[in-house]
């Protein structure tokens, strides 16, 4: 679909946030008691912010919760009888408020989830998502979507993309048939596009990907690995706030004869996540798990599903309780 | 700290370590602990106010061990993690060199246990000042409001363990949570799985919490669970009179038996 772009006044960007808001479900970022930044379902449109950088975990629960349950199971002596998800109870969610990294991520993890065989629960969800994504006037030293391939105003991901003018007034881009739908639910609300220019934010390259994936096909030995991951604690701060990591353990739940199998996030910091039966665990030590984080994003990834694993949003490293930035280990491989 | 640099400096220069654990300042300014093996590089160690994590967590970490014998910057809670993980047989005393820091951020000279022992002694073993207020708030709370209160912030959790991870006692090769046959604790991450995890977490750690706060800080979403072992230390003190990791031949509170034990907390 060709993009068409709008104005929307600040007002009627809360008109918009109104009606979507009463009509279904809206996910959107609020700044939580704690100073936290949490997305909410349909929270007042004067508690939704639009002056955050990042909000603390990812917004990639919407498509991959960190608990899903995918089906429920009773047994009778030796019968079993298994009940699926009713995925047609999916809701639709409007997600509001995302930034382009964020939005990006949807893609990246479809590239996996939907891989060769399509995950239905992922898939669903992400059908039934519209994207309202925002871009960004604010950015601090963790961002790096410029080093990835992306913009503080790149499109990919959203359907709809708004970026603020000096006067409070958005430009938008409509870019997909959802988005579409949306603008035509109160056309009157998206006004002829002036040539006012929109306040970006700028974002300095630290690393250029392309050379990063070409150093890791043969750095897979180097001593960079344990040097720098000695301080790394084995936890999965930085896999559960990332919005790309896809990674989740299978578990059953059981009470007497019934129960359900679900799955939930898992993380390729833990050291029991590869842990065999046997006893044996192919990557014994912290060094290996870190290296695995960033093999995958950027060499596996690039290479298997034709897709970075990373969309530079920053927050694995200002979460991570000992300051494994990622931007600038990449950066140092680069250099190797 | 030129001191602290100097000291670590030497320690490297004559060998009678390989590596020294401290702190360094990353790119964005954070402090964070740093792993110096070459004296020239010990110019980029670091003590301010910055540098608050619990650095006793690497002292069992494999791969730090692998490089040596460790000397290790240690304010007073690192002291009192050393002394734990020397009671519980984790560490030997040998094998470490502590570059003790004092509450003004002073070089202190820690020849050896006995010395570290006397300066954990006079020191006020009680929770740190800065967690006393959240703790006196909490503890006016009723039974029924404390409930609600964790209810409403462990249904945060996302059980990534970095609260575990952080913390230098917590460090089982394969902790409850992990262990699924049987199950003790559900895997997912719900409110329901999230106290579980908690209030196991807390139990382990009743009479063992050196009262860091590392916990708490490590959290990625912001869960005060530094509290629950916090307010343990308390209530173990107020029974027992004992702060963990005074002493290198201290046994855990909650594991010793002594037939003289109060039986006044039997509820
Ligand atoms: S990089 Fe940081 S957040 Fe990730 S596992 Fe290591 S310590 Fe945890
Ligand atoms: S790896 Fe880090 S910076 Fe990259 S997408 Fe994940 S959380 Fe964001
Ligand atoms: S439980 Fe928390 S406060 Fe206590 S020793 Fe462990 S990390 Fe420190
Ligand atoms: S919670 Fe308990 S079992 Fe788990 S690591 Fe800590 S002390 Fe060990
Ligand atoms: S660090 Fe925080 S989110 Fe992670 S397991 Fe501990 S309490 Fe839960």
């Amino acid at each position: 679909m060709e993009t068409t772009r709008k104005l929307i006044r600040k007002q009627s960007l809360e008109k918009l946030y109104n009606i979507l808001s009463t009509t279904r479900k809206v996910y959107a970022p609020v700044i939580a008691s704690d100073k936290q930044v949490e997305y909410k379902y349909n929270p007042a449109f004067t508690d939704v912010t639009f002056d955050h950088i990042r909000s603390t975990l990812s917004v990639k629960n919407v498509v991959f919760p960190k608990v899903e349950n995918l089906f429920y199971y009773t047994n009778k002596q030796t019968e079993s009888t298994i009940t699926d998800i009713d995925l047609n109870k999916i809701q639709d969610v409007v997600l509001w408020g995302a930034h382009p990294c964020d939005n990006a991520a949807f893609d990246t993890l479809r590239s996996i989830f939907c891989w060769d065989i399509t995950d239905e629960f992922f898939a669903k969800r992400l059908e039934k998502l519209v994207v309202i994504g925002f871009s960004c006037h604010l950015s601090d030293e963790y961002c790096f979507c410029t080093s990835v391939g992306l913009t503080p105003n790149s499109t990919k991901g959203s359907d709809i993309l708004l970026s603020r003018l000096k006067n409070g007034d958005y430009h938008a881009e409509i870019l997909t048939e959802k988005g579409n739908a949306i603008v035509s639910i109160s056309p009157e609300l998206f006004e002829s596009v002036t040539n006012e220019e929109a306040e970006i934010t700028s974002v300095k390259q630290k690393f250029n990907h392309e050379q990063v994936t070409a150093k890791l096909a043969t750095a897979f030995e180097n001593p960079f690995w344990v040097a720098n991951s000695l301080r790394c604690i084995g936890c999965g701060a930085c896999a559960y706030v990332c919005p790309t990591c896809a990674c989740f353990d299978i578990q059953d739940e059981a009470s007497g004869k019934e129960g359900k199998r679900y799955r939930s996030w898992d993380s390729c910091g833990f050291g029991l996540f590869t842990l065999h039966t046997s006893g044996h665990n192919p990557r014994n030590v912290q060094s290996q798990r870190w290296r695995q984080r960033i093999m995958h994003k950027f060499s596996y990834m690039p290479e298997r599903n034709n897709s970075l694993g990373c969309v530079g949003c920053g927050r694995c490293s200002s979460g991570c309780p000992v300051d494994m930035n990622i931007a600038e280990q990449l950066e140092a491989l680069q250099n190797i | 700290m030129t001191s602290l640099i100097i000291r670590a400096k030497e320690l490297l220069e004559n060998k009678t370590v390989q590596v020294v654990i401290g702190y360094e300042a990353g790119p964005t300014g954070v402090a964070r602990p740093a792993f110096i093996t070459d004296p020239a590089k010990a110019e980029s160690l670091i003590y301010d106010e910055r540098c608050v994590q619990n650095l006793a967590v690497y002292l069992t970490k494999r791969e730090v061990k692998n490089i040596g014998k460790m000397a290790i910057v240690a304010t007073l809670p690192v002291m009192r993690s050393i002394m734990m993980l020397i009671s519980e047989q984790q560490l030997f005393a040998d094998n470490i060199v502590v570059l003790g820091i004092s509450a003004d951020g002073k070089l202190l000279d820690i020849a050896d246990n006995k010395v570290m022992q006397g300066y954990i002694e006079k020191s006020d073993l009680s929770n740190p000042e800065k967690y006393k207020g959240l703790l006196t708030e909490f503890n006016k709370l009723s039974p029924e409001e404390k409930f609600l209160y964790w209810q409403k912030e462990l249904s945060k959790c996302i059980k990534c363990y970095a609260c575990r991870q952080a913390c230098p006692m917590c460090y089982c090769t394969r902790c409850t949570v992990e262990v699924n046959q049987p199950q003790w604790i559900p895997v997912k991450a719900n409110t329901h799985g999230n106290m579980e995890w908690h209030i196991l977490r807390a139990m382990h750690l009743a009479g063992r919490c050196i009262s860091c706060g590392e916990c708490g800080r490590a959290c990625p979403v912001g869960i005060p669970c530094h509290l629950l072992t916090m307010h343990l230390t308390d209530q173990v003190y107020n029974y027992f009179k004992v702060y963990a990791g005074t002493s290198e031949k201290m046994s855990s509170v909650l594991s010793t038996y002594e037939p003289n034990d109060k039986e006044s907390f039997i509820i």
